[in-house]
């Protein structure tokens, strides 16, 4: 998985602590494949009864097209399916912006092409309202210079710097596990038994 | 030489490498697996010709979407059957041990891991499941991972990790007769919100933990991942360390003799260093209830539902707000003496005998009101046995409670079993967000004791009332 660079408008979620089970619903994990989960992305939130989507979701109302969710703090706690950076990379989404992210969530996020973007309550609050004034706001993420750009700001966010070779080189972290087998094999010797 | 964790002790001696600027290769002793988070990683072995490394470090269980009923007329549906023979498949090609539903050491995959003598102190254990934290009991570092580290671990048996920080937990004093270990937990969680610990592992410590018997302590790991956290643990002692002998997979022998000799050294030095300290006065805490929608939305039982203005900030205010709507709850309203209608016994969290003695002691010469469904689901087989053996079964099956086989079940809600759009249920699982145990579902999560006071009187109701004859199990 690679990520460079994007723009994008937003899909707003301002909510805290959005688990894992509103993202993707466990009735929804009965899946051998990673594929065509984005229509079931945010299922109980987004549909009603009949199926139909609710017309004021965020899903609804963002611009077709729409890769950058803005969600509040402890995004994708819970449970540790990795069904969730599934869903959201099939319904298109690439980046995530929030105050802050669930520990297995961000690491399922970066295994998967999906920038875990973590900023102040202050400058997400500052979106939110740049967004409620054009709705069409743009925003661009930079994962080179490590640098968010909207409504004419731009700030630095902070991201793993070996998550960050592996995206911008679309190398995998099984690769680089690989290239280690030597002295995986020698920690088995000096260990066996135990 | 500078004191250390228990934590950095285990952390240090597993570190395979590591790279200026790359994560730790961490080496995992024990993987375990399930139907639901294991398919597509071992699609990935395939995609990229790849072999299980160490089968022998390897388990599986089928517990997420497997029935319960033991009347065995309801079947998995389609796509859960194919999920269910996807793990079988995979195991066989690879040599995995698989324990299969009806099997003598089937279960949960927390509940058969100690069970089997499989977790050990000191020991990494991972799982593709976020309660993995629940073999954190026994002294070992255990946590959950996505189905891509899955494959790592499959392909590898290491993980890449950046090191975790450290919060020291302590519960003092002794705890009162009604609470127990899953009270502990939603207090901890009330206290510190459902991300104060996120980055770190947990150690539990201070004197109510002492005390826990060993399989309170696992559901005391078990919600570490409830608060945030990357793992929880609780330094081997006497007490943990004889639960593990003559288990299948326990050493044997001097083999033995020597494992208990290392496993009760392992503890945290005296002076070492956490980065962060949590204390709560054990003696203090009531048996606790959920209201809302995470599992830190908890009070005291007897406590009314809390006024969104109460909170501090303006997200808390509108993160209660919600979820008294979606729980059907006003502001400030009593919570005991609120009717529900299904109540849960079993889980990782909850579905060891000690959680089934609990509601028995409660259950006993008494039934189940009318309008509640009550399910009891033993979280292995071995648990389920040992139930029946001590008649535990005969209790609830007289009380009109139903008694199941093994799985997740009602916890999440795959197999079918599950609550209806607006129905409240008291669930003694670790998950009451929205939808959770079914679509629109409304769940009060509390401990076993809680849970069967309120099948009894159809109610939310404080275990103290219904417990002046019985004599006391937990705490022992």
């Amino acid at each position: 998985m690679r990520f460079e660079r994007i723009t994008s408008t937003l899909i707003v979620l301002p909510i805290d602590n959005i688990d894992t089970d509103q993202i993707i619903p466990a009735r929804f994990l009965k899946t051998t494949s990673r594929e065509g989960l984005g229509e079931k992305l945010f299922h109980d939130w987004r549909y009603s009864k009949d199926g139909k989507a609710h017309s004021e979701f965020a899903l609804s109302i963002a611009r077709p097209g729409s890769r950058i969710l803005l969600a509040g703090s402890n995004f994708g706690c819970g449970s540790s399916r990795e069904h969730a950076p599934w869903a959201l990379y099939d319904f298109g989404i690439r980046a995530v912006i929030a105050p802050s992210f669930a520990d297995i969530f961000r690491a399922n996020a970066a295994k998967n092409g999906i920038l875990t973007v973590e900023v102040t309550r202050e400058f997400a609050a500052f979106l939110l309202e740049s967004q409620m004034r054009a709705l069409g706001l743009e925003v661009t993420i930079d994962l080179q210079a490590q640098a968010l750009s909207a409504g004419g700001i731009t700030i630095e966010f902070p991201f793993d710097a070996f998550s960050r070779q592996c995206l911008l080189h679309g190398r995998d972290e099984l690769d680089y596990l690989l290239s280690q087998m030597t002295e995986v094999e020698a920690y088995e010797n000096a260990h066996a038994g135990s | 030489m500078e004191p250390q964790t228990l934590f950095d002790k285990i952390w240090q001696s597993h570190v395979v490498k590591e790279e200026p600027g790359c994560p730790a290769v961490l080496y995992v002793d024990l993987h375990l697996i399930h139907e639901v988070t294991s398919p597509q990683a071992f699609s990935d072995l395939r995609r990229r010709g790849l072999r299980v490394r160490r089968p022998d470090r390897t388990f599986a269980t089928m517990d997420h979407s497997v029935q319960t009923n033991p009347t065995g007329a309801a079947r998995e549906d389609a796509a859960a059957t194919q999920q269910l023979r996807a793990l079988s498949e995979n195991c066989g090609k690879a040599g995995i041990s698989l324990f299969e539903p009806g099997s003598e050491h089937h279960g949960i995959v927390h509940v058969i891991g100690p069970e089997l003598g499989l977790t050990r102190p000191g020991a990494t254990i991972v799982c593709g499941d976020s309660h993995t934290s629940t073999h954190g009991a026994f002294g070992a570092l255990a946590f959950g991972i996505g189905t891509s580290e899955v494959a790592h671990v499959l392909a590898t048996q290491c993980l890449l990790q950046r090191k975790p920080r450290t919060m020291d937990v302590r519960f003092t004093g002794k705890l009162r007769p009604w609470v127990s270990a899953k009270d502990m937990c939603l207090a901890l969680t009330a206290k510190i919100g459902t991300g104060g610990a996120t980055g770190h592992v947990i150690e539990y410590r201070g004197e109510a933990v002492d005390q826990l018997s060993v399989e309170s302590r696992m559901t005391l790991c078990n919600m570490s991942i409830e608060a945030g956290a990357r793992a929880g643990m609780v330094a081997p002692d006497e007490k943990c360390v004889d639960w593990l002998k003559g288990r299948p997979y326990s050493p044997r022998g001097l083999a033995w003799t020597d494992a208990r000799k290392r496993w009760l050294a392992l503890r945290s030095d005296r002076g070492a260093n956490f980065d962060s300290h949590v204390r709560i006065d054990g003696s203090d805490i009531d048996a606790m209830i959920t209201w809302g929608t995470t599992p830190a939305m908890a009070v005291a039982v007897g406590k009314p539902t809390p006024r969104p203005d109460d909170f501090a900030t303006e997200s808390e205010r509108a993160a209660a707000a919600k979820a008294l709507a979606y729980m059907g709850l006003k502001p400030g309203e009593p919570l005991t003496g609120r009717r529900i209608s299904t109540v849960f016994i079993g889980s990782c969290t909850n579905g060891r005998i000690e959680d089934l003695r609990a509601a028995a002691s409660l259950l006993r010469g008494r039934s189940v009101a009318p309008h509640v469904r009550m399910l009891v689901v033993p979280g292995s087989q071995q648990v389920l046995r040992q139930a029946e053996a001590e008649g535990l079964d005969g209790v609830f099956k007289a009380a009109g409670a139903q008694w199941r086989k093994p799985g997740c079940s009602m916890c999440i809600a795959m197999n079918g079993d599950q609550i209806a759009e607006g129905e409240y249920a008291v669930s003694t699982s670790n998950r009451n967000f929205e939808g959770r145990q079914g679509k629109g579902g409304r769940t009060f999560l509390a401990s076993p004791l809680t849970a069967t006071a309120a099948a009894i009187t159809g109610r939310l109701t404080h275990p103290r009332e219904l417990m002046q004859e019985v004599p006391c199990v937990l705490n022992a």
